[in-house]
C-alpha cells in the first residue's frame, strides 16, 4: 500500500529529552556528574539534539538545581545541540549567562492546565514567550516551543484541535523555530491525533513541527507512526522511557527512545542513532537509578544478546 | 512540562462526567472525526482520509489470555482460577475466548486440566471457545470434552517448526489436514495459526512468500480464519506490510487475523497498519499475559486493554467493555501476584483512584 509509506520521511530527527523531562520526575536527586555522563553517552550514540536541563527555580524542580553546572560541562561537546528550558525571561537570562545556545518555552493548550501547572493563563504565558523570543532573536538563539495537553487535559478533558492550532500559530508568528506537540497525559490515539495535527498543519508548516507523545496508555508508537504517515519528521523521546506521568502515579510517561529507533529502523527511516550505543546510555542511567529499563526493545535485545552470545 | 509537586489533579470531574458507576469511561477520547470538506490543503485531507478509510468499522478481538497467556506461566494456575478468568472475560463482550489446549501434558503441564476447563465452560452462551489441537488425537479429546471450535498451528519457518512441534512444515500440514477433515464431518470450525511470520529465533527474517504459502495451505484445507503471528515480536510496519501484502494476494483479507507480540513494544503500530490494510480480527491477551519464551523476561502478547483503548479512540467498534475487561485483568493479576502488563489498565486504575478522592 504505497500511500501508507509515501509520506513517511526518509530521515527523522530525534529530540532526546531524557536528561531533562526524564530526570526531572525522579524523586532522588541524581548527582551532577551522572547527568553529565548520561548526556555524553547520549551524544555518542548519534543523537543530535539532547535536552540538557531546565532553568526553573530550584524551589519547583530541585532535581535540576544544578542546571548551570550541567550546561557548563556539556555545552562544548561536539556533534549535538543542548536546548534548555526557560520558563521566563529570568530563566532565559540565567541560561544565556551559563552558555546556552538554544532554549525552549512551554505554553499549554488548556487554560486550566496552564493556570494549575504554570500559575498563569495561556495569554500571559504566550506574552512571556514573546519576551523570550524577542530577547533570543537579538542573540540569534533558536527557541523551541512545547505545547502541552494537545489531545487531553487532566482537568478539562478533551482539548479541541482549534485551541492547539491557536497556540501553535501564536508561537510560529513570534518566531519559534520548532513546535513540539505534547500529549501530556498520553490519552491520544490516531483518532484524536489526526484531527489535532490537521488543525495545526493548517496554520504552521510541517517542517516546524515535532511530536511528543507519552506512553501512559501504551499508545505512543502508534501515534508516532500516524504522525510520520502525515509527514512529521521530528520526534521527542526519552532514553529508557525515563520520566513517569505525574497525573497517573505509577503510570509511564515518555516513550522510550530505543523503542522509537527500533521502529524507525524497521521502517527504513534514517536517524543516525546507533541503537547499541543508545542502549548503553540507557543501561548506565538505569543502573544508577536502580531500576530496570522502561524500553521493551532494550529489554528484549539485552536478553537475546546475552542468551545467544553465551551459547557461543 | 510539569513542576512535579505543585499540582494536585482533580481528574475528570467538571463538565464531562466520565466516571460512571465507578468505571472510568474513556469514550470521551473517541474520535468523532469528520472528514471535513473545507480544507486549505487538499493533499492533507486526502492523506488523512486514506489513513482512516481502509479501516474496518468493527474489529473482532480474539482473546488468547487463558491459553496463550497462561501456558507461559511457571506455576500451575488452579483449574478453578482458569475457569473464573474465562467467565469474567465472557462478561466483557468478548465473543471469542481461546480456552485451552489439548496438547500432551508432557509438553505443556500448565494445560493438563484442559478437559476439566472445557467441560466447565463449554456451555457459556454466546461465546466461542476455541481450543488448540496439535493432531487428531488432541482433536478427538477436545470434541469429547465439549469443544465446538478448534485451532491448529503451523510455522512459516522450517527450523522453528522442527524445534517447536518436532516436525517439518509439510508434516504438520498433513496432520492438520487430518484434523480439518475430521472437523468438517462434525461441522466444527478450525482456525489456523501461522507462527514466525516476520522473524524466527533460529533463521532470522522469514520471507513473506513462505508465510503466504503456509497461510494458503491452511486456508485451502478448510481453516475459516488464519491468524498471522509475529512470534518473537520483531516486526515493525516496515516488515509487516510486505508480509500482509503477500498473504492478502492469495488469501481473502476477511479470513485473516493478526497476532502480534509486544516484545519490542511494536505491536500497536503493527496492529494499526494492519487495520489500515483492512484486517479486522486481532488477537490479544488480557493484561498482556504471556511472556516471550525466546527472550526470557521480555514481554509477549499485546494487552487486550491497550488494543481496545486504541480501537475505541479510532471509533472502531469491538463490543468490549474496557472496565469489565480491566476487572478480569485485575483478577488474574492478583492470582498471579503480578502487576498488569497493560499500560492502559495501569493508567485507568490510577485515574480512578484519584477520582475516588472526590
Amino acid at each position: 500500500m504505497p500511500q501508507l509509506r509515501k509520506n513517511i520521511p526518509d530521515f527523522v530527527k530525534i529530540v532526546e529529552v531524557g536528561a531533562r523531562d526524564g530526570l526531572q520526575n525522579e524523586k532522588a536527586i541524581v548527582p551532577t556528574d551522572v547527568k553529565i555522563e548520561l548526556i555524553k553517552l547520549l551524544v555518542s550514540s548519534g543523537l543530535s539534539v539532547v535536552e540538557a536541563t531546565s532553568f526553573v527555580s530550584p524551589k519547583w524542580v530541585p532535581q535540576l538545581a544544578d542546571a548551570k553546572d550541567v550546561l557548563a560541562a556539556v555545552r562544548d561537546v561536539e556533534g549535538a545541540s543542548f536546548p534548555v528550558l526557560t520558563p521566563n525571561l529570568k530563566g532565559f537570562e540565567a541560561a544565556v549567562a551559563a552558555g546556552a545556545k538554544e532554549v525552549a518555552v512551554f505554553p499549554a493548550a488548556s487554560e486550566s492546565f496552564s493556570k494549575a501547572n504554570l500559575n498563569c493563563g495561556i495569554e500571559d504565558n504566550l506574552a512571556r514567550c514573546r519576551d523570550i523570543a524577542s530577547a533570543s532573536r537579538s542573540l540569534t538563539i533558536p527557541v523551541r516551543g512545547y505545547i502541552s495537553c494537545v489531545v487531553g487535559c487532566p482537568l478539562e478533558g478533551r482539548i479541541a484541535p482549534v485551541k492547539v492550532a491557536y497556540v501553535a500559530k501564536s508561537l510560529y508568528e513570534m518566531g519559534i523555530s520548532e513546535i513540539s506537540l505534547g500529549d501530556t497525559i498520553g490519552v491520544g490515539t490516531p483518532g484524536t491525533v489526526i484531527p489535532m495535527l490537521e488543525a495545526v498543519l493548517d496554520v504552521v508548516p510541517i517542517d516546524k513541527l515535532a511530536v511528543h507523545f507519552h506512553d501512559t496508555y501504551g499508545q505512543a508508537l502508534s501515534n508516532i507512526l500516524i504522525s510520520l504517515q502525515m509527514g512529521i519528521s521530528t520526534v521527542d523521546s526519552s532514553v529508557s522511557g525515563l520520566g513517569g506521568c505525574p497525573y497517573a502515579k505509577g503510570a509511564t510517561g515518555n516513550v522510550a527512545t530505543e523503542d522509537v529507533v527500533y521502529m524507525l529502523n524497521g521502517l527504513g527511516v534514517k536517524t543516525n542513532v546507533d541503537l547499541g550505543k543508545l542502549m548503553h546510555a540507557g543501561d548506565f542511567i538505569c543502573k544508577h537509578l536502580g531500576r530496570p529499563t522502561g524500553s521493551k526493545a532494550a529489554t528484549a535485545l539485552n536478553k537475546v544478546t546475552t542468551c545467544n552470545a553465551s551459547k557461543l | 512540562m510539569s513542576r512535579g509537586d505543585s499540582f494536585s489533579p482533580r481528574t475528570m470531574t467538571t463538565g464531562r462526567n466520565t466516571l460512571k458507576s465507578g468505571i472510568v469511561d474513556n469514550s470521551f477520547y473517541t474520535s468523532d472525526y469528520q472528514y471535513s470538506q473545507k480544507r486549505n490543503n487538499k493533499d492533507m485531507q486526502d492523506m488523512a482520509y486514506k489513513f482512516m478509510k481502509g479501516m474496518p468499522e468493527f474489529v473482532k478481538i480474539v482473546e488468547v489470555g487463558p491459553r496463550d497467556g497462561l501456558q507461559n506461566e511457571k506455576n500451575i494456575v488452579p483449574t478453578d482460577v482458569k475457569i473464573e478468568l474465562i467467565h469474567r472475560l465472557a462478561s466483557t463482550g468478548l465473543s471469542v475466548i481461546e480456552a485451552t489446549s489439548f496438547v500432551s501434558p508432557k509438553w505443556v503441564p500448565q494445560l493438563a486440566d484442559a478437559k476439566d476447563v472445557m467441560q466447565a465452560v463449554h456451555n457459556l452462551r454466546g461465546i466461542r471457545l476455541p481450543v488448540l489441537t496439535p493432531n487428531l488425537k488432541g482433536f478427538e479429546a477436545a470434541v469429547a470434552a465439549g469443544a465446538r471450535e478448534v485451532a491448529v498451528f503451523a510455522s512459516a519457518s522450517e527450523s522453528f517448526s522442527k524445534s517447536n512441534i518436532n516436525c517439518s512444515i509439510e508434516e504438520s500440514l498433513s496432520r492438520y489436514r487430518a484434523v480439518t477433515r475430521a472437523a468438517k464431518e462434525l461441522s466444527i470450525p478450525v482456525r489456523g495459526y501461522v507462527s514466525c511470520v516476520v522473524g524466527c529465533p533460529v533463521e532470522g527474517p522469514v520471507p513473506p512468500s513462505k508465510v503466504a504459502y503456509v497461510a494458503k495451505a491452511l486456508y485451502d484445507m478448510g481453516c475459516f480464519e488464519i491468524s498471522l503471528g509475529d512470534t518473537i515480536g520483531v516486526g515493525t510496519p516496515g516488515t509487516v506490510v510486505p508480509m500482509l501484502l503477500a498473504v492478502m494476494a492469495i488469501v481473502p483479507t476477511e479470513k485473516l487475523a493478526v497476532h502480534f507480540h509486544d516484545t519490542y513494544g511494536q505491536s500497536l503500530p503493527n496492529i494499526l497498519v494492519s487495520l489500515q490494510m483492512g484486517i479486522s480480527a486481532v488477537d490479544s491477551s488480557v493484561a498482556g499475559l504471556g511472556g516471550c519464551p525466546y527472550a526470557k523476561g521480555a514481554s509477549g502478547n499485546v494487552a487486550t486493554e491497550d488494543v481496545v483503548y486504541m480501537l475505541n479512540g479510532l471509533g472502531i467498534k469491538t463490543n468490549v467493555d474496557i472496565g469489565k475487561l480491566m476487572s478480569a485483568g485485575d483478577f488474574i493479576g492478583k492470582q498471579l501476584g503480578r502487576p498488569s502488563g497493560s499500560k492502559t489498565a495501569i493508567a485507568l486504575n490510577r485515574v480512578t483512584a484519584d477520582a475516588s478522592k472526590i
